[in-house]
Parts: C-alpha cells; sequence; structure tokens
C-alpha cells in the first residue's frame, strides 16, 4: 500500500533564482495530471477550430469544415451551412425523428374528414394534444387555456352555446374568417324606465321571476319595431345564428354577468348596462395566420372543447 | 508551505503486482466471472418471442417507456419495481455482510471481476508478479514497448466491449451493433459507450484497489454492519506466531517439531500471502479496512502447508470470537432483523409483479375550467381518462358511470373503442348533471371502465369528483 513520504521542507527544491542576495523561489510545478489535462485541452481546441466555426476575421468567421446541416429555409429553399446551432434546430425541427412522426399523423389527420375525426379515439388524442398548443399560442390570450373566456369581453368555447353555430362547418368559417359581434347602444334610445321594462321582459324569457307589468311594457319594445330586438334575436329571442346574436333564453350570459348577480335587481341592472351601452367585438381570421391543417385541428378540439353540434 | 511539508496530505501510490495464485477460492471466483460475464455479455443477444413488442429478451426502451424482461412487461407507472429492486439489493447486501462479511466486495463486485480480467490479460501478455515487476524496471526497448502496448491495447478491447454491450440493452442489439459501426447510431450509444470504455479501462486498468480503498463508499458502510460473528478472513496469530513469532525455514526450524520447541509459529514468513492479495495488504497485520475478503491469501497460504505437509487453515475464513475460542452464533437479533426485512421486500415485489393490472385506467379532471354552466343550466365537468392496455391482446373497451344520479355522460362519438396491445389512449369524456337542490361544493362518483368480450378481466371504477359552481356565487 501507499506510504507517507517523509518530505522535510528543506526536500523542496529551489528554482536557483536570487533577488537581493538572499530571497529564493520555491520550486512547485503543477501536478502532472493537471498540466496533461491542460495540454488535451489545447489540443482539443485546435482539433475544434478545424471542425467548428471558430475565429472572427473582419466582419466574417472562421467557418469550420463541416458543412453538412442541410435545412429548408423560411423561403422553402434548401439550404447546406456550416455547422451552427440555429441551423441544427431547423433542421431536427423539420427531419427529426419526432418532427417526422407528428408530420405523418399530421398528413393523415388533414387528409380524413371531420366524422372519421371525431370516431377515431387515436386521431382524436392526437388532434386533443397537438391542438391544444396550437390553441395556447393562438386562442388562450383571449379565450383562456381552457378555452373559459372572460364574461364581457370573450365568449366561452367551453360551453354549449354557439353565438355563430356549434357544428364543425360553422366553428371551420369562424375560425377563417372572423366575426365581428355587434349590438347597437340603445342608452340614447330609451330612458332609464324603459331600459328596466327590456331587460325585466329579456329576464323573464330565461326563467326569472319578474314584475309581469314591466316584462309586458318591455316585451312590446322587443317584439316591435320600437326597439327592434328581434331582428337580431328573433321574436322567439333564441338568436339569429348569422348575426351572432345572443340566445336570451338558456342560462349562458356572455356578456351580463347574470349569473354573477347575487339578486333579480343586480342582474337587471347587469341586462341594462348591455341594452344601454351594446356589444362590439372582433373575432380576428385565422385563414391567413394559420395552415388548413391547423385550422382542422383548432376545429375539432373547441368542437370538443364544451361541446360542438 | 515549508512547516506543513511533514504532514503530506497525499500519499503516492505504491504499485502492486499481485501474484497468481491457485486454489479453491480462485476456483470458486473464475466460475462466478464467468457465470457474471456470460449473463451480461450475452443476455443482450437473447431473442424471446412476443405477441406484441420487440424480440429481444431483456430491452429497456426509453422512448417508449417499456421495460422487457424476458415475459415481463414494466411500464412507466411500474417504477416502484425498481424501489424494490434496489432495496432488496440493500437489504441482501446488509444480510450477507452481517453473516459472512464482505462477500460481495470480494466475489461479486464488478470492480473486483473486471480487476481480476484485466490482471488475466496482464499475466498472459507480461507474465507473472516477478516478470512484470522486472518488466517495469527494465529500460524501454521493443519487448517492453509490444507487451505494454499490448496489456493496454486488450484492456481497451475489453473496455470497449463492455460499454458496447451496456448500450446493447437500451435498443435492439444486433441493429444497434451494425448502425454503432456505421455512423448512425444515436448520440447517446456513442457517448454512453465511449464513456464506459474510459471508465472500465481506468478503474479496472489503472485505479484498481484505489476504488475500494478511496472511492467506494459499501467499503465503508460495510464496516459498520461488522461485528464479533462476521465472518471474516483472518490470520491464525496464536498458531502463526506461536511465543516467539514466525520464522523462515532454516535448517534448525524445519519441522514442526523443532518449531514448537522453540516456540516458532507455523508461520514460514514466506510472504505468498502477501503478494497475492489485489489490495496489496497483510493479512497477518489483522483486520484492515482495504481488505475485500477475496480469500485469494487463503489460497496462497493452503497452497504452502500442504506443500510442507501441514494442515490448512493458518489463514481461513473465522470471525473474531471464534478466533478468541468464543463461540460463534449467526442467528442473532441484527441478522434475523435483515433476513425479515428481506423477505418481506422480496413477498412485496413478488405480490406486486404478479397482481400487475393488465388494464390501467386514471382519470384526470381537466381543471381549466373546472366546470362549465351550459345552456339548459346542466354543470359539465370534463375528464381526461389515461387508458393503458398492458395485455398483448387488443381491448374492447365501453365507458360508463355510475354514483351521480340524473348524470349524463358524453364520451365522444367513437365507434369503437379499442386499445392496442401494449398500448395508451387518452380519451376526453364529459359528465353533465343538474342538481335539483341547487346544491354547492362537489360531488364524488365512478367513471367505469369496462372491457368487452374479455371474460379474464373485469370492469374498473375509477373515482372522480364532479365539482359545483362553488358558494361565493
Amino acid at each position: 500500500m501507499s506510504q507517507t513520504k517523509s518530505s522535510k521542507p528543506s526536500a523542496v527544491q529551489t528554482t536557483g533564482h536570487a533577488w537581493d542576495g538572499d530571497i529564493q523561489e520555491f520550486n512547485n510545478p503543477l501536478p502532472s495530471w493537471w498540466l496533461w489535462a491542460f495540454y488535451a485541452t489545447v489540443v482539443f481546441a485546435v482539433v475544434y477550430w478545424v471542425f467548428y466555426p471558430a475565429w472572427p476575421i473582419a466582419s466574417s468567421y472562421t467557418k469550420g469544415v463541416m458543412n453538412d446541416i442541410t435545412f429548408l429555409d423560411s423561403n422553402g429553399n434548401r439550404k447546406t451551412t456550416h455547422w451552427n446551432t440555429r441551423s441544427a434546430l431547423l433542421r431536427d425541427l423539420q427531419e427529426g425523428k419526432t418532427a417526422v412522426l407528428s408530420r405523418d399523423y399530421l398528413d393523415k389527420v388533414a387528409a380524413a374528414s371531420y366524422m372519421e375525426i371525431l370516431g377515431d379515439p387515436e386521431m382524436m388524442a392526437f388532434t386533443r394534444s397537438m391542438a391544444k398548443g396550437i390553441f395556447g399560442d393562438n386562442c388562450a390570450p383571449c379565450h383562456g387555456s381552457g378555452g373559459a373566456g372572460v364574461i364581457g369581453l370573450f365568449p366561452n368555447l367551453a360551453d354549449d352555446d354557439w353565438l355563430w353555430g356549434g357544428s364543425v362547418e360553422d366553428i371551420q368559417a369562424t375560425l377563417e374568417n372572423g366575426h365581428l359581434g355587434f349590438m347597437p347602444a340603445f342608452g340614447e334610445v330609451f330612458d332609464d324606465a324603459q331600459l328596466d321594462d327590456i331587460a325585466s321582459y329579456v329576464l323573464s324569457l330565461s326563467g326569472h321571476a319578474v314584475d309581469a307589468a314591466a316584462s309586458e311594457r318591455g316585451k312590446a319594445i322587443f317584439q316591435t319595431n320600437e326597439g327592434g330586438c328581434y331582428y337580431c334575436h328573433t321574436h322567439e329571442a333564441t338568436g339569429l345564428k348569422s348575426q351572432g346574436a345572443a340566445n336570451l333564453t338558456d342560462q349562458i350570459w356572455t356578456i351580463a354577468d347574470v349569473n354573477g348577480a347575487a339578486d333579480l335587481e343586480g342582474k337587471k341592472e347587469r341586462v341594462k348596462q348591455v341594452i344601454a351601452n351594446g356589444v362590439q367585438r372582433r373575432m380576428p381570421a385565422w385563414s391567413d395566420r394559420l395552415s388548413a391543417a391547423q385550422i382542422k385541428l383548432l376545429t375539432v378540439y373547441v368542437h370538443e372543447l364544451g361541446g360542438g353540434q | 508551505m515549508a512547516d506543513t511539508g511533514n504532514d503530506a496530505l497525499y500519499q503516492a501510490r505504491i504499485k502492486i503486482y499481485p501474484r497468481s495464485v491457485k486454489g479453491r477460492f480462485r476456483n470458486f471466483k473464475w466460475a462466478v466471472l464467468g457465470l457474471a460475464y456470460g449473463v451480461y455479455f450475452l443476455l443482450p443477444w437473447l431473442r424471446w418471442e412476443r405477441n406484441t413488442g420487440p424480440d429481444q429478451a431483456v430491452l429497456f426502451d426509453i422512448a417508449a417507456r417499456k421495460f422487457y424482461l424476458f415475459d415481463l412487461v414494466a411500464h412507466a407507472q411500474d417504477l416502484l419495481w425498481l424501489v424494490g429492486v434496489l432495496l432488496i439489493a440493500a437489504l441482501l447486501l446488509f444480510f450477507v455482510t452481517g453473516i459472512a462479511g464482505r462477500v460481495f466486495c470480494g466475489y461479486f463486485c464488478f470492480q473486483t471481476l473486471w480487476t481480476d480480467l484485466y490482471l488475466l490479460i496482464e499475466r498472459l501478455v507480461q507474465g507473472d508478479r516477478v516478470a512484470r515487476i522486472r518488466l517495469d524496471k527494465s529500460p524501454w526497448n521493443a519487448n517492453k514497448l509490444l507487451r505494454k502496448a499490448g496489456t493496454h491495447l486488450l484492456w481497451l478491447a475489453v473496455a470497449f466491449w463492455t460499454g458496447l454491450t451496456f448500450t446493447l440493452y437500451w435498443d435492439n442489439a444486433p441493429d444497434l451493433v451494425v448502425k454503432w459501426f456505421t455512423g448512425s447510431a444515436p448520440f447517446a450509444a456513442y457517448a454512453t459507450t465511449l464513456f464506459l470504455t474510459a471508465t472500465t479501462y481506468v478503474m479496472a486498468g489503472l485505479a484498481r484497489e484505489q476504488v475500494c480503498t478511496y472511492m467506494c463508499p459499501y467499503a465503508r458502510f460495510q464496516s459498520a454492519m461488522f461485528d464479533e460473528d462476521t465472518r471474516i478472513v483472518a490470520y491464525d496469530t496464536s498458531r502463526g506466531e506461536g511465543r516467539q513469532g514466525r520464522h523462515k525455514i532454516t535448517r534448525e526450524l524445519k519441522s514442526r517439531e523443532q518449531r514448537r520447541e522453540q516456540g516458532v509459529g507455523d508461520c514460514i514468513d514466506c510472504g505468498f500471502c502477501v503478494q497475492v492479495c489485489p489490495t496489496g495488504i497483510d493479512i497477518r497485520n489483522g483486520l484492515q479496512v482495504q481488505c475485500i475478503s477475496c480469500a485469494l491469501c487463503i489460497d496462497a497460504c493452503d497452497t504452502i502447508m500442504d506443500s510442507l505437509g501441514w494442515e490448512r487453515g493458518l489463514i481461513r475464513y473465522t470471525s473474531e470470537a471464534q478466533a478468541e475460542g468464543k463461540k460463534s452464533s449467526l442467528l442473532k437479533p441484527k441478522t434475523i432483523g435483515y433476513g425479515l426485512a428481506l423477505l418481506l421486500a422480496i413477498s412485496a415485489l413478488v405480490w406486486s409483479v404478479s397482481s400487475q393490472a393488465p388494464l390501467d385506467v386514471a382519470v384526470v379532471q381537466v381543471r381549466q375550467p373546472l366546470f362549465v354552466r351550459l345552456s339548459d343550466g346542466h354543470i359539465q365537468n370534463s375528464y381526461e381518462l389515461h387508458l393503458e392496455n398492458k395485455t398483448d391482446q387488443p381491448i374492447d373497451l365501453a365507458i360508463m358511470m355510475h354514483g351521480l344520479a340524473g348524470a349524463r355522460l358524453d364520451a365522444g362519438k367513437f365507434s369503437a373503442l379499442t386499445l392496442a396491445p401494449q398500448h395508451s389512449l387518452r380519451v376526453l369524456v364529459r359528465v353533465r348533471w343538474r342538481s335539483n337542490h341547487n346544491e354547492q361544493g362537489s360531488r364524488s362518483f365512478f367513471l367505469d371502465v369496462i372491457p368487452q368480450k374479455r371474460q379474464d378481466l373485469g370492469m374498473i371504477s375509477a373515482p372522480a369528483t364532479f365539482y359545483l359552481p362553488g358558494s361565493a356565487r
């Protein structure tokens, strides 16, 4: 085994230099393993210069001899370049194992009809997983990561009420072309008592116990040309899909937070606000931003979020 | 600093030239080595017939998160089995160490096995101990260069094959070997192989006993499990030393009778036991932390005793208590405790493996949003069902629910829900319910996954929670 070396101070050699007569310098050389590791890094660096981009030269740099990264640039042209991480990442995103795998599956889903996708558990699982990312990137800023929307601003996509139609065709058209949601402001047209009457009638449509006389007066405004509400909301108050008009007979409120109000007065006040101020909402068109396949995935995803028709 | 020069913390290694020895322990060690290497090097090449999956008997498929062990397929959720295996390995080490000392170190540790193989290569190329010492001292010439280079090349070859074999456990072996040498294997395969090549070469070829003495934690904590009844390799001091100590054989001290009269022990101080020691210690100095209980010194001493015609056992397996003439008992609370814990861990693992669910169901609540109000006043909750088929046959499934009166289940528009063999799937289901009493908070219910046309699989009821709009509203 090992034994302790008896190294006395005097055993340490000096470099032989002497200053001012008696100042000497001990000679303690670096450990050899350290020295060899250092030489190895020097050799590594020289090899590296040959293969990889290394030395700056004025406005350029040495590119290295590995001219082996081939990828498609943003214009779709095949480019071969020296080694660099940006191009290597692009290549992996285009030709990597998982990229090829998901592209193949995407092609399969893109070629299938909506009924085929909805009827196939495997394709649905793929669609939901891939569309979740697209939804998160593009839709979630307004509609929320789970599609629950924001009352008064952005519609809830996870419920079964659809302003512009909830079939896959309707959803696809909405995604492609976008929508302008508009309801005129009646605050200048009607006085407060009239607004109160209309709000009472609107609440009565969804089964709220309101003052019957007020509701009757409100109905007269709603269903005639005095208010003209029925133009868009229809006589049955179920809403005209082509106008994106809300169904006033159900339990879902996308602008006035009726379900969030404590009592009937509060509910009425919230409905009145909407009638007085009107609604202006805009959903952008996505056909020039997303590919047809991406829109298809999103259509199925949104359809399945809560209750597509 | 000049004044601390006396207390050097660093000890330069003194190179050890272990001498070869023949004997029963050496034979046993060769047998263990042959068996271990046979399993390790050949197992990746063993083919295995499966209905679904690769045809390799043992394959750890990281990408697919499936671990094939003959007829058993371990999935990611079965990771707890690994805990079980590690626990059993640890308890087995404690148990065996408590009874028989450092058996693992001496016979089974891969450091010992690979060092043995490297020593064998060294001996075949450079000769035994004396020849190697002479070669090291001789000036560099063609012969020395050839022998030294040959040794290191053979070591590297063994190291490389060791590293490559390890890599083969993680992919289809015949394919991977071809890919490895044609430059199309994954980077991880090259990195793993070269890293293990380097560590094998350095540990078994260059570092050797320093790994056991300085690096290995097991060597240290095994000492904590020793007691006076633990089997250890020990030198019989009273027999070997006598009253006057050991002595070489001389004309006056030739027969045992002569030695007894002179008060000299049976040890003839030939040094064979020191020369064969792979860690370079002298067993006659008593129990030492460097001793890996490889028992080669027993073989060495037995050889000498046989040649002298004296009985064996001057160096032998014994215990401290036995060596002092006391009775040694193996049935002690500590060993019984280790043994019971070991049995418990083994039974738990066997039970867990044998009761692996053929169909795995997990319910994950969609929490964003937690619930949605529908147009007819119903509340809707969504759930993602994680289904995994662990059998090698497809399973047709139906999804139902119970425990929430009047609720409706929407499991999508699938014409058929079939789980492919060894395959997993995520299915979104929705539950719609309206409480008649305007209840708030949450309700528990069960989602039922019912295998169709399979008598061997029962229904799985997974607990789930239905959330209603909270009391804040």
